[in-house]
Parts: structure tokens; sequence; C-alpha cells
């Protein structure tokens, strides 16, 4: 058989691994053909709704619910008392602790989960819930975790005398854990010793990942069959089977989880809410299905807030800019509940890889988790667990310490950074740095800004400043940070027990086109388009050719799910494999038809061929048909694969951003300039795919650095609980961004891959926020909290009294 | 976000609206393009059994312009006020108030007589229509009467409209004064102005008003006749002294009053460049 095609077209058909293929998704998403939870409608749905606390810190004396019961629709009103006798007033969170599902006698958020009505529409369980009567007794409110450690006042009075909690000894009634990383002694040592030692408190905010779409579910438990479905905008469906199971006592066979289309997940849909837990109950109760879907405002106010760290930093340097040693000390404001979703050895997440891209031979980390009257979450907000955190907090002490030692902060990154050839690299707080190449990114970044240039400009711009003839400063924003994504290895990954592995099952049809389904689940990633990209240049059969399938419990092979980068560098490493399994016994089938050894034929894109003859091949579409029509000695029928992948290590994307920015000293207003983002994620599957990742990512970046805010007054009330408070940028405040990229691939993946959905808002938030700081730096400016919002750079420069 | 139950009306006259509005007395509120009075609904912080909709009254609606007067029905839109090339020409710092409010999708539907009917402090055009000495049209039971737009907010949310009144039309005198800018700082695309002012200058003549900085859109006579006079200082210090910002998530007062002030100069500076 003669092909007119050469290697590269055949290669090119495929749209394999490096295309920039358009996202099959696309098609219905842009057209509103998506199914989401609320286009879930099933025969005889009730609907669920909230009482929620106005108070962030009440006893709850009384909750009577004739007055809504007697509204037409409305069906029942559960309350605590209702959940205690089967056990479900309290769920346990994936950090170990427990939360309320309702109010059990107090409550410790404004927004908390009081009572659920359930209605036969919507709009009637929304007159219930405004009718049922609760009588509050208000206690002191406490929403500074400083203070919540000195206060008498007690928040959690179910953990009373409890002196130890699930990760080790509590030393206040209102102290959650204390987490310890990395040499104390050593570090304080080197402190002491040091030339130099620049110390500053760095705050990263209280924020919210904010999906366009808000969590919610539809419970429909079948009393016929006994089997519970449970449709959610879970970012983990299998976890969710597994927990739903092991606290209802409904046997897993019983339970099937169906995340379907999801609108953005960003960390917020990973964790168990009390709505999917009141939802299931009033199915079961009811026997009809039961829809609870949350409105911005619940979203905002009550699901899993990101960040809230308080981190206290101690950096030590030679006289030249050498860093010998890192210190830090953070206070983590959890809420009411300890509702992290962090792998269980790590309650702080992967907060210890805040040394970032530096080679500091001696650091230690210490974190306390605080309870305070907010609300719970402590999720990564499109970062590996609290990696942006970590990110922040080096990146900006990098800079304090630049200022300490009066070097340009370019040089000193470039100084510090960890050498190609010391990878894998051992850091001081326990990882082992997979790969990289900071130096080459770092250089590549500096000459596509031309920051010499930037810089000159700069400079000429404070003269006319201080002349009088500008208003306006010039920032620029450096950041070179370090993830730590893809967990991760079961070793020492796991979420309430759950390995960290994820899964991917290949089923070839007898055509030669094919479907495959994952443990994870796309909210907007774009897998069914990558993940069939793997597969087409593993196995030779075109991306167009390949079903994507995840999110149904029943179908799709078990998994972690999708949040922290985890799908490409766990998930996308099992595609890769149970591929390879495939083509294995693909080159058996083909040696087997071509009459040769299987010795004797080789790989050639899309096909086996005769090692030395390649015009005598098996396209791997015949060895498909045979595979399954064909009687081959010694093999089975049919052509799959299934593969579990537990890695044996993170991946370590890294990247290096630079922002110029113009801030109006008079009205607090910026301009981004230019944004240059150069991402290495290791090997690239779809560079448009990682564009708009990267993209996005910037964009949230943007947000959360110069604007987005939870914020609290004294007594608790969320101040920022709506879209108009709540900083969302509209593609008009959106800056321009230009990206960029470099390969070192991931030694220890499949195909070298490394993740990158969420780096950019990692690398991004201290790039904004470093540029603001140094616009003001001439003008003696060390550290200012973010957000950085019109107010506080009015405030910055008022300050540093440039308003006389 | 579930607004409660209502009543739904749709009168295609100016008598059937009054008369429902006499019927249901406070029960009821008329409906405009409806983007501030639905979200309150659906918070229901607006508490109503009757919904009246104005959208089929013909008589709302169209622009008219005169010679030395110009008249908008309460029902146009912010989009029509835009898109009126003639309107632009005659007093163009109507489109170029109207474009700094919220998106271009709400001023399709949002109108300039909910605007300065609602009596929200955050709006742009009530600010806007004292500047420029417009005067409201509102009908009643007893017939129509007119109140100066400088007369008419008494507080935030409340105006000089009497419950059974509907605001029907906005009458605007062309301004001798060529100069003119409306300046606006805000946090995004969408939002209420953090301080936003309003100067009309030109021919010895000058006219100054403030957005979002008061609980009612702030005019000052003190401050129009400094710059009349070419008191730049003088006007600024008496529009500062007529405002009273409250703290918000736009910051604190300080912040406010400094804004306020840098936004009043450049929109100053920039009538005055326009009226040279």
């Amino acid at each position: 058989m003669k092909d007119e095609l050469t290697q590269d077209q055949r290669s090119a058909n495929l749209k394999g691994m490096g295309s920039s293929r358009k996202r099959v998704e696309d098609v219905r998403f842009t057209q509103g053909k998506g199914r989401y939870v609320d286009d879930i409608k099933l025969d005889g749905m009730l609907f669920g709704d909230f009482v929620r606390s106005p108070y962030a810190h009440a006893r709850v004396t009384s909750i009577n619910t004739e007055a809504a019961m007697a509204i037409p629709g409305v069906v029942a009103v559960l309350t605590a008392k209702d959940l205690e006798p089967l056990g479900l007033h309290w769920m346990p969170t994936l950090a170990g602790d427990k939360q309320m599902v309702l109010a059990d006698g107090k409550v410790l958020f404004q927004g908390q989960e009081v009572a659920y009505v359930i209605a036969n529409d919507r709009y009637a369980a929304a007159d219930g819930v405004e009718a049922v009567e609760v009588e509050y007794e208000e206690l002191p409110v406490i929403v500074n975790p400083f203070e919540a450690l000195k206060s008498n006042v007690v928040l959690r009075e179910d953990l009373e005398g409890q002196t130890e909690g699930a990760h080790g000894p509590r030393k206040h009634h209102n102290h959650i854990f204390t987490w310890e990383q990395g040499d104390k002694e050593g570090t304080e040592k080197v402190l002491e010793e040091a030339d130099v030692v620049a110390e500053e408190m760095v705050y990263y905010h209280r924020t919210h990942p904010c999906p366009l779409e808000t969590c919610g579910c539809v419970a429909s438990m079948d009393k016929v069959t006994g089997k519970l479905t449970l449709y959610g905008t879970f970012q983990a469906p299998h976890a969710i089977r597994t927990v739903v199971s092991l606290i209802s006592g409904i046997a897993e066979h019983n339970i099937r989880v169906v995340s379907p289309d999801i609108g953005g997940g960003f960390g917020n849909k990973v964790g168990a809410y009390a709505g999917y837990v009141c939802s299931v109950v009033a199915s079961i109760v009811t026997g009809k299905p039961v829809k609870w879907v949350e409105d911005r405002m619940e979203n905002l106010m009550t699901t899993a807030f990101a960040r809230d760290y308080w981190m206290q930093g101690k950096i030590a340097a030679t006289k030249e800019g050498k860093i010998t040693g890192l210190w830090c000390h953070t206070t983590a404001d959890h809420g009411g509940f300890d509702a992290c979703a962090d792998p269980t050895k790590f309650p702080a997440g992967f907060m210890n890889i805040c040394t970032g891209s530096y080679d500091i031979p001696t650091a230690y980390l210490a974190v306390d988790g605080v309870y305070t009257n907010k609300a719970p979450g402590g999720v990564s907000y499109r970062c590996s667990f609290r990696v942006t955190e970590a990110a922040y907090f080096i990146e900006r002490m990098i800079e304090v310490l630049a200022i300490e030692l009066n070097m340009d902060a370019a040089e000193l990154r470039r100084i510090n950074f960890i050498k190609s050839d010391q990878f894998p690299y051992q850091s001081a707080l326990g990882w082992e740095y997979d790969s990289g190449d900071y130096h080459r990114a770092w250089d590549q970044a500096l000459n596509a800004v031309g920051y010499k240039e930037l810089r000159e400009e700069q400079a000429q711009r404070i003269e006319d400043f201080k002349a009088g003839k500008t208003r306006k400063l010039i920032g620029i924003g450096l950041t070179h940070f370090t993830e730590i994504v893809g967990a991760g290895p079961v070793k020492n990954c796991d979420i309430l027990g759950l390995g960290m592995f994820d899964s991917c099952e290949i089923r070839i049809h007898p055509t030669g086109s094919a479907i495959a389904r994952l443990g994870t689940i796309s909210q907007g990633q774009g897998h069914a388009t990558t993940f069939a990209q793997i597969i087409a240049s593993e196995i030779g059969l075109p991306a167009d050719d390949i079903t994507l399938e995840e999110g149904d419990t029943d179908t799709a092979p078990y998994g972690l799910g999708t949040y922290g980068s985890r799908s490409t560098p766990v998930a996308g490493a099992a595609t890769a494999m149970a591929a390879r399994k495939i083509r294995a016994k693909a080159q058996m089938i083909a040696a087997y038809l071509l009459e040769v050894h299987d010795d004797d034929v080789e790989w050639d894109v899309d096909r086996f061929s005769v090692k030395g003859a390649p015009e005598r091949f098996k396209t791997m579409k015949e060895i498909a048909f045979a595979a399954y029509n064909q009687a081959i000695p010694g093999l089975e029928p049919g052509l799959e694969a299934v593969s579990y992948y537990d890695p044996p290590n993170m991946t370590y994307p890294f990247g290096a951003y630079i922002c110029v920015m113009e801030i109006d000293v008079d009205t607090g207003e910026h301009e981004i300039r230019s944004f240059y983002a150069l991402d290495d994620c290791g090997t690239r599957i779809n560079p448009m795919i990682i564009d708009g990742q990267v993209h996005g990512g910037c964009t949230e970046g943007y947000a959360i650095a110069m604007g987005q805010e939870i914020a609290y007054d004294e007594m608790g009330n969320c101040k920022s609980a709506t879209l108009m408070d709540f900083f969302l940028p509209t593609a008009w405040e959106t800056p321009t961004y230009t990206t960029d990229f470099a390969v070192t691939p991931s030694p220890h993946h499949p195909i070298g891959a490394k993740g990158v959905g969420e780096s950019p808002n990692v690398g991004s938030v201290p790039c904004f926020s470093n540029a603001v700081h140094d616009a003001f730096r001439p003008f003696g400016l060390v550290q200012s909290h973010m957000p950085h919002d019109h107010w506080r750079i009015w405030k910055i420069a008022k300050d540093l009294g440039l308003h006389s | 976000m579930i607004p409660a139950g209502f009543e739904y009306h749709r009168p295609a006259d100016i008598a059937s609206a009054l008369s429902l509005l006499q019927t249901h007395g406070d029960e009821a509120r008329v409906i405009a393009g409806g983007h501030s009075l639905i979200p309150m609904m659906k918070l229901r912080m607006a508490d109503l059994s009757h919904l009246i909709d104005l959208q089929d009254i013909d008589g709302l609606k169209g622009i008219t312009i005169a010679e030395d007067i110009v008249s908008i029905g309460a029902m146009t839109t912010q989009n029509e006020l835009i898109t009126n090339d003639e309107l632009s020409r005659r007093i163009p710092i109507l489109r170029e108030a109207a474009l700094l409010i919220a998106d271009p999708q709400v001023r399709y539907v949002g109108t300039v007589g909910g605007n300065v009917a609602n009596g929200d402090p955050g709006n742009d055009m009530p600010g806007l229509m004292q500047c420029l000495g417009a005067v409201y049209t509102l009908e009643g039971p007893d017939g129509s009467r007119a109140v100066a737009a400088r007369d008419f907010y008494e507080a935030a949310y409340f105006t000089a409209r009497e419950d059974e009144e509907i605001l029907t039309q906005i009458t605007i005198p062309v301004p001798s004064m060529s100069g003119y800018a409306y300046e606006k700082q805000k946090r995004k695309i969408g939002d209420y102005a953090t301080a936003a002012a309003a100067v009309m200058v030109g021919g010895g003549n000058a006219s100054v008003a403030m957005t979002n900085l008061s609980d009612t859109p702030i005019y000052s006579a003190e401050a129009s006749d400094a710059l009349a006079k070419g008191d730049v200082d003088g006007c600024v210090a008496a529009a500062l002294d007529a405002i009273d910002p409250q703290e918000d998530m736009r910051g604190p007062i300080a912040f406010k009053k400094h804004v306020a002030e840098v936004i009043l100069r450049r929109a100053i500076a920039k009538a005055q460049e326009r009226a040279a």
C-alpha cells in the first residue's frame, strides 16, 4: 500500500500534542447548548433554599417554622434537630474538622445555614425562607485572627477542652493547628549572623474564586432501586461519591455522582457544602428530586474563600545579596470551621514551597491556623494548595530585601536562582524540584520587555515627577515564580484518606475511533480537547476521532478530580500510560498481520511499519479493525486499556512575569501598560489553550492584586457580597497580555508536561503588586497590603507626603 | 435573589397608570428600565404588590429639540440619548455623561426618567440635570406640575415626587455656555462614581454639580458663581464645602474628598479649555 502523505502531513492530521487545535467544547458553550446543573429538570423536582444567619456570632435560641409551613407550596423545613437523628447535623470537612450542616445551637459566621426550606417551586421556597422565624442572641464577634488567639471568647464550644486537633496540639481555644517545616534553630542562627536581614509582614487578603456558575446540585433518590443520583458542580465527583457513602451509609454502588458542564471552579467547587447534604436528605425524605442552586451573594458570603494569610517574614543575606536563610511565621485565618481543601498531611497546603525559585540553604516555616467569625474555606483559588500565598510571600520578601540591600530586584533574583545543573533540587523545606532553567527564562523575559530601557524611562519619570511636570509614576513589577502542582504521590498525598492518583480508560472502536474516560472533570480547562491530543500523539488516531468523557462516576474510572493543576500532571500521565498499553498490544497485532516478529516493527506516527521496509505497514485504524475482527493466536479480541497513575513526584512549572504600570498619584487609579508572561510548563500540549489559561489566570490575578477582596466590618458583616463591591474585571479593565514560553520537560512525567492552569494566578498577583510597590520605592515605600484599589494607592501616596 | 409575588400591570396611557397608582397607593411602584428597582425586589428590599410597567405608554418616549429647549420623555433610554446626534450637538455633555453610565447592555434598557426619578445619589443624571438647570414634569391625579431638578432631591431615595405622581418629562434649556465636562472616577465599568462632577462654563456664566458625594446630588450656586467669575479655587472650596461623602468600599471620607477635588478640577479645566 502506498501512502501519498509525508510523515509531517500524517502527524499534522492527527492534531496531536503541540497543535493549537480549536476547543471541541466551544461549539456548545458559544451556542448556549452547555448543560449545567441548573439546566437539569427532573419530573416532580422540588427546590431547596436556605435561611441564613444575619449575625456573625450568635446563639440560636429558637426556630419557628409554622408560618413557613403555611405558605402554599412549602413541603418541609429542615433544621439541625431534624438532621440530628441521622447524624447529619454536622459533617466532616476536608481538613479533618467538622462543620455544622445547619446551625446547631449557634452560628459562627454571617450567612451560615440555619434552616433548609423545601418547596415545590423556587418562589415558594424563597417565600418560605422569609417566613421562618429565628431568634438570635448576639455574641461577641472576632474577625481578626490575632485577637482570636488572645480572646476569652470561645468560638468553637463543641471543641472546648480538646487540646489535640486533627493536625496536632491546639494552643488556645480558638487555635486549630501549628504546622512546622524546616530547621528552626539553624534558621535563627543564620538570621543572627547574617550581614543583612530584611523583615516584613506580608498580608495576602481574603478573596474568593467567584466562578461564573455558582455551586449547586440536584439530588435524586430512587426509592424503588435504592439508588441515589447526585448531579452537582463537583470538581471531584468520585471523592464526593465516597464521602457521601461514608457519611450517609448508602453503599457506594448505590450512589451515582454526575458533574455535568461546570462553569468555572477555581477551587470553589472542591469542598462539600451544606446544600449538598440537605438536598440529599430532602430527596430521601420526600422521595423526589431536590434542586439547590445558590445565588451570587450566597456564593460570595458562604462558600469557600481563598487566602487570608498573615505572613511574617525574615530574609537573611550577605551584603553582596546572596540569600542565606528564610524564616516565615504565618497566621492563617480559617473562619468558623477548618474547611481547607488540602492534602491531609499538609494543613497549610504546600506553603513550604515559599523558598520559591531561589537556592536558599536554610529555612523555617511555621503556620498557625486560627478560628474567627468568618466564612470557612481556605481553598486554592486557581493555585495548587496555598502556592499563591507562598509565591506572593517570597516575591515580596525578595523586593523588600532588594530595598534593604539597595539593589536592583532583577539582579538580586538572578544571583539567587537555583541553577539549571542543580536539578533535581532539594529545597530547604523538603521538596524535590524536578527540572528548571530559571536563568534562561529570566534573561529571555528581561530582554523581551527591554528591562534596561524601562528602568531608564522610570528614572526620567521620577525626575519629571519631582519637577512637577507629571503626576503619574511608573512601576515595573517583577516576578519569577515556581509552582508545585500535580498532587500527588499517594505516599504523602491524600484527601480524607483517598490517595491522590488519577486515571484514564481508553477504548478503541473497531473502525479506528475511540472513547476515553478520565477521573478528572473539566470546568473550562478544555480536557476534551487536550487529552484527545495526548492520545492522538501516542496511538496515531486523529484527535477529532476521540471522544472524551468525564464526571459520571458510573462510567469513568476513579480519580481525585480537577484542582491544583493536577489534571495534566496526573490524569494526563495516566492517559499517556493507557495509550501506551494500547500501542503495545497494537504492535503485537501489527507484527502478526505483517508476518514478522514483534521486535521487527517500529512505530511511525500513525502506524507500525517493518523495520527497514517502511512501505510495509499497518495503520492504527487497520490494527483496530483486526483487533476486534480477526482471530489472532495468543491475543484476546478488543483494544482497550486503563491506567491508574500514581505520580512519583510533583511537577514544578515556573515562569517569569513582568508588568509595567502607570499610577495616578492623585486618584489612585492605574493603567497596565504592558504585561509579559513567560511560562515554562514543560511539554506543551495545546499552545492556544495554554495562552487562554494564562490570559484567564492573569486576569484573576489582576483582580486579586488590584481590588478584589472579601471584606468584613468589625461586626462580621460581609461588605463585599455582590459584584458591585467584589471586583470582577470586565473586558474593559482586563489588561492585554503578551505571552511567551520556554520548555523544560518534567523528567518524571511520561510526556514531560507539568500543568499550567494555575501558574498565571500564582505568578501574576505578586507581579501586579510588585509593580505598585516599585512605583513608590524611590519615595520610601517598603510594604503595603493588597488589594491595591484606588483609595489604598491614594493612601500610600498620602502617607509618603506626595499630595502636599 | 428571588422576588416576592406581585401583580404586573402594563397600562397603555398615563391616565390608566395614574389610576392604578391611586388605587394601590404605596403598595404600587412604576417601573421604567428596572435596573434599580428589580435588584431591590430580588433582594426583597423593595416591598411592593403592584408593578406598573410604563413601556407601553407612547407619550413618554422621544426627544424633542426646539431652538432653546430640549424635551426628553421619561422612558427615553440612555442609548437613545447617546445616539441622538442633534441632541449631542446642542447639549454635548449629555452624551459625555451617558457614556459613563454602566455598560451598553444596561444603557439599551435603562431610562433617563428612571435614572432621575429614583433619587439614588449614585445615579449620574440627577447631578447633570441640576448642572443644566433641567425641569421635571410630574403628572398626578390633579394634573401636572413642574419641579426644578435643583429642588427635586431631598435625601437618598426621597424626592419631591408624591407617591401618586409619575415623572413624565425632562426639559432642559439649551445652555449658552459652550464649555462643558462630565468627569467620573469609578472602580470599574458599571460602578457608581467614587466622585463625579458636571461643569458648564462660558460667557461669564458657570454651573457646577457633583454626584455620589452626598445623600443627594449637589448643585452649588456658590461654586457656580465663583467659577463664573473665573475663581477656580473659590469654586472648588465652595463645592467641597457642600459635599458630605460617606465611607464605603470605594474608600474613606478623606479619600473621597480628595478625589472630589481632583475630579472637579479636571472637569473645570476641560470645560474651560472647551469654552476657549
